[in-house]
């Protein structure tokens, strides 16, 4: 009943969002941050951002989330925010000694025409960033794009910032994962490795926000990848870059100011992108694909031929971030379920286009959102349901209210483990999304079926 | 960690009772890059107002202020649940060069004939401090002609701290106080004030008062209704609990209608029972709310007590950290642990007073860390210099605390059992035990 309030009929929105599908541009570039090792994200603005931030991130990883803030007030807001952001760089570095500072800027420093990198400079020839230390940052202004688009801004100021050509390329290969978990980042880069690969994944947040309980308290953990590694992307062989809203602009980037071709792919959640990447991998390596990973592989088939009953024809409805939207689509379609419904809050051209192309032979009319959100969703789920809704946290107001089975899949998730800790990228990552499609379907089954009907062995 | 640096413009907001001469700094804006645990004037207002759950909550600004605020805090209705839709504005880039003012009429016209609230707030965020809408205007506009109450909420993120958000919530609030009927009303009436029946404390709260005969006329702001509110100033008394949040309600009420206010706190024995006993003695010209007092406490005390001594018996001699929002909250808690045979050795808020930290001094026991702000960092090393068994915090302090190998109870929004009443102590108690004596610590490498 909590979504009674959804009206069945559908108007055309222009002025407003109702129930996001997405959030702003600062804690994207706030996660990114926390996957290089030693760095404490700088968050430019008002102090309520950080906090929200923070506490987003928290309930999301269980794992306490640092990050600095300028604490603008009413002062910095007329008068600029240089005075805040120089004693910030200067209590940080003085007191909590990170290895760097990567610095996001907010509607309000970016409204108020801040030139963050003009201060940074200042702070450099002050003498507060002491020798050997970073500042790094990015513009994430919060009125453009999503969280997507913040990440993606801190992943390309990496290499913006550290990036070198020394003109001897490194054997090595440069892995931009996307706006993915930490397993699926440790998951990535051990496909590469398995294919004998050297890598330099960045950013890469495994071991930072699921990390073990030792009893100690670390503010900077052992992961991420570190500044003399993103120094050495310049002299890569090449960079898988997976993910084009997430990681397309980095890889591209990388590509101009170092000369390090790239190749963006898909992220590779499901059978199809996870060839894709593993060719990918092989082409770099030069060599066959090792037979653990063609075992793998062919589990995740075993399954979906084992068990191609239960998907076929059923219809989901899908919300989350554009990259793991188109991959994920492609996944359903393969193992015989359709997409119907694919909404995504961030906004971009090209999602609407893959969607549509990935779908195109669907036996059900598929609606396909890029800058929408959860309550157009349940719009349409409210005039026509479906067997299945895969979406973040906040689909659980949906699922319940229409009585849909549900799987919690994206950010955030406030309510469930295991985002933490189990991928859901590559083969094995494959093999969870269909444990946990055909645990929904098959729960449900059970949960419904007549006495008579309720089947032992399905 | 034990030796980490304490920042010189913290020193004079971290102190140790006994040891030094004592003047908190206190009330100031937070050093910029000491990791606050502070929010902002926007989360102020929205806290407050946000459990108002038969109107339209909607936020100006770019996608973020509402995303974050989306349901997060368990703020329960008996009825309507509109308050857990998140409704923004969603600033782009053209609306921060051309204004929103446009846009915000537009999202308010259409929501309106939507759901049909019976009022709508307007969450005014940092942008729009900056580029300078009108939105006074706009709701003006919108209440004429919808014939509804729209209110614009002056919460810009940058105007000061969470208490600013509480006093622009409040002076929202007081534009709906005194418009509705209250011939109905008797003299046997009271507000209840700062309760946000998180967990459904409110109802537990108001059951107590309507069994001492007496009649709750508005809930500021749990389970709250527009209704309600707007003929609040009918009740003759203000029972206003977090005080930092509503004072500046309880005072123009004061002021303006003549209704007194008394502060009162729900958590734990002593708090709890003394609440009810002002109110009662307030109302003293009919003697049976008195007499009907004394019998809810003794009931309720006995009810709760055999259990209660068990964890006692369990938990005494350990050691707790508080750190709340407001250091009101902290007195109760404090009071609360002892009865349970726990001592509290870090004691500390995000926006205490003066008077406040005074009186923190007054009730804890030498060697007492009191601190004002604090970061996480301060926060742990006291924790491990203190041998703390028990951290009692926000979302931010949890993972934290769980990290130092330090047992945890939530006292924030996101609590989900009560803990407010007799019932509630019973259920700290238990939250408490199960954290500090949890198996879990004993697998600790």
């Amino acid at each position: 009943m909590l979504l009674r309030h959804t009206p069945l009929k559908i108007q055309d929105r222009k002025a407003l969002s109702v129930n996001p599908a997405k959030t702003c541009q600062p804690i994207g570039a706030m996660y990114a941050a926390l996957g290089i090792h030693g760095c404490l994200p700088h968050s430019h603005g008002s102090q309520g951002c950080c906090a929200y931030h923070r506490s987003t991130l928290t309930r999301h990883y269980k794992e306490p989330i640092m990050s600095g803030t300028s604490s603008f007030t009413e002062g910095a807001s007329v008068f600029g925010g240089q005075a805040n952001l120089l004693q910030a760089i200067n209590n940080i570095f003085t007191i909590y000694e990170p290895d760097l500072i990567a610095v996001h800027t907010t509607c309000l420093s970016e409204t108020i025409g801040d030139d963050v990198l003009q201060i940074t400079r200042k702070a450099r020839d002050d003498g507060k960033i002491p020798e050997g230390k970073h500042v790094i940052h990015a513009s994430t202004p919060s009125y453009v794009g999503s969280h997507v688009t913040g990440f993606a801004n801190m992943t390309k100021a990496m290499v913006n910032y550290f990036a070198e050509s020394t003109g001897k390329k490194k054997n090595q290969i440069n892995l931009i994962p996307g706006y993915v978990e930490p397993p699926d980042m440790e998951e990535i880069r051990r496909l590469a490795e398995l294919m004998n690969l050297s890598t330099v994944m960045f950013p890469d947040t495994s071991g930072v926000l699921n990390g073990p309980q030792t009893g100690r308290y670390r503010m900077f953990p052992p992961g991420g990848v570190t500044i003399p590694e993103l120094i050495s992307t310049g002299d890569s062989m090449g960079t898988i870059a997976m993910g084009e809203y997430a990681s397309g602009d980095a890889a591209r980037v990388l590509d101009t100011k170092c000369k390090v071709p790239c190749k963006i792919l898909d992220l590779p959640i499901g059978l199809q992108a996870t060839d894709r990447y593993i060719d990918a991998l092989r082409k770099q390596a030069g060599t066959e694909v090792p037979a653990q990973i063609n075992f793998e592989r062919g589990q995740l088939l075993d399954i979906i031929t084992d068990m191609q009953a239960w998907f076929y024809g059923k219809k989901v409805a899908l919300a989350g971030d554009p990259d793991q939207m188109i991959a994920l689509s492609e996944f359903l379609v393969a193992i015989d379920m359709w997409p119907v419904y694919v909404v995504t809050g961030t906004p971009g051209k090209i999602f609407e286009k893959r969607i549509n192309e990935i779908t195109k032979n669907s036996p059900y009319p598929v609606k396909v959102k890029a800058g929408g959100d959860l309550f157009l969703l349940h719009q349409w789920i409210k005039n026509e349901s479906v067997d299945l809704l895969i979406a973040n946290t906040y689909g659980k107001y949906m699922a319940r209210d229409s009585d849909i089975p549900f799987i919690r899949y994206g950010f955030p998730i406030l309510d469930r483990i295991g985002h933490s800790y189990f991928p859901s990228v590559g083969y094995r990552g494959g093999m969870r999304l269909l444990e946990k499609i055909l645990d929904a379907i098959l729960d449900r089954k059970d949960r419904d079926s007549p006495e008579e009907s309720f089947e032992l062995v399905m | 960690m034990e030796n980490l640096k304490i920042l010189k413009e913290r020193k004079d907001q971290i102190y140790q009772k006994g040891s030094e001469s004592f003047e908190m700094s206190c009330e100031k804006n937070s050093l910029a890059g000491s990791i606050s645990q502070r929010a902002c004037v926007f989360c102020g207002s929205r806290v407050v107002l946000y459990p108002i759950a038969d109107a339209l909550h909607l936020i100006h600004g770019p996608i973020g202020c509402a995303a974050y605020t989306w349901d997060i805090r368990g703020a329960l209705s008996s009825g309507p649940q509109l308050h857990r839709f998140s409704f923004s504005t969603d600033l782009s880039e053209s609306d921060i060069i051309f204004g929103g003012e446009k846009k915000l009429y537009a999202a308010l016209d259409e929501l309106i004939d939507i759901h049909k609230p019976k009022a709508a707030f307007v969450y005014a965020t940092c942008i729009i401090g900056i580029i300078g809408d009108d939105i006074d205007a706009v709701c003006r506009k919108v209440s004429q002609e919808k014939g509804i109450p729209v209110i614009a909420v002056h919460s810009e993120g940058f105007k000061g701290t969470k208490k600013d958000g509480y006093a622009a919530a409040c002076n929202a609030l007081a534009l709906l106080v005194g418009q509705g009927e209250i011939s109905k009303i008797g003299p046997l009436s009271l507000n209840i004030m700062g309760e946000f029946n998180i967990a459904g404390e409110a109802w537990s709260i108001k059951e107590y008062y309507q069994k001492m005969g007496l009649e709750v006329v508005s809930i500021f702001t749990g389970d709250g209704r527009i209704h309600d509110i707007k003929k609040s100033h009918g009740a003759s008394l203000n029972v206003v609990q977090c005080s930092g949040s509503m004072l500046t309600l309880a005072n123009h009420m004061e002021e303006k209608y003549g209704i007194p206010y008394i502060r009162v706190s729900y958590f734990g024995i002593e708090d709890m029972s003394k609440a009810l006993y002002d109110v009662a003695d307030f109302f003293n010209e009919d003697p049976s709310v008195m007499n009907r007092a004394k019998e809810i406490v003794k009931q309720e005390i006995n009810a709760i007590y055999p259990q209660l001594k068990k964890y006692k018996k369990a938990l005494e001699g350990r050691r707790a950290a508080i750190y709340v929002g407001g250091a009101f909250k902290a007195f109760s808690m404090i009071k609360a642990l002892r009865s349970i045979g726990m001592s509290v050795v870090l004691a500390g808020s995000q926006t205490g007073k003066q008077e406040d930290y005074e009186c923190l001094r007054d009730m804890c026991d030498d060697g007492t860390i009191i601190v004002d702000d604090a970061n996480p960092l301060e926060l742990s090393k006291y924790c491990l210099e203190k041998k703390v068994d028990l951290f009692v915090g926000g979302v931010k302090e949890r993972p934290m605390a769980y990290k130092l190998g330090i047992g945890f109870c939530d006292h924030n929004h996101e609590r989900k059992i009560s803990l407010a009443g007799y019932d509630g102590m019973l259920n700290f108690a238990r939250e408490v035990y199960s954290s500090v004596k949890s198996p879990v610590w004993d697998l600790m490498p």
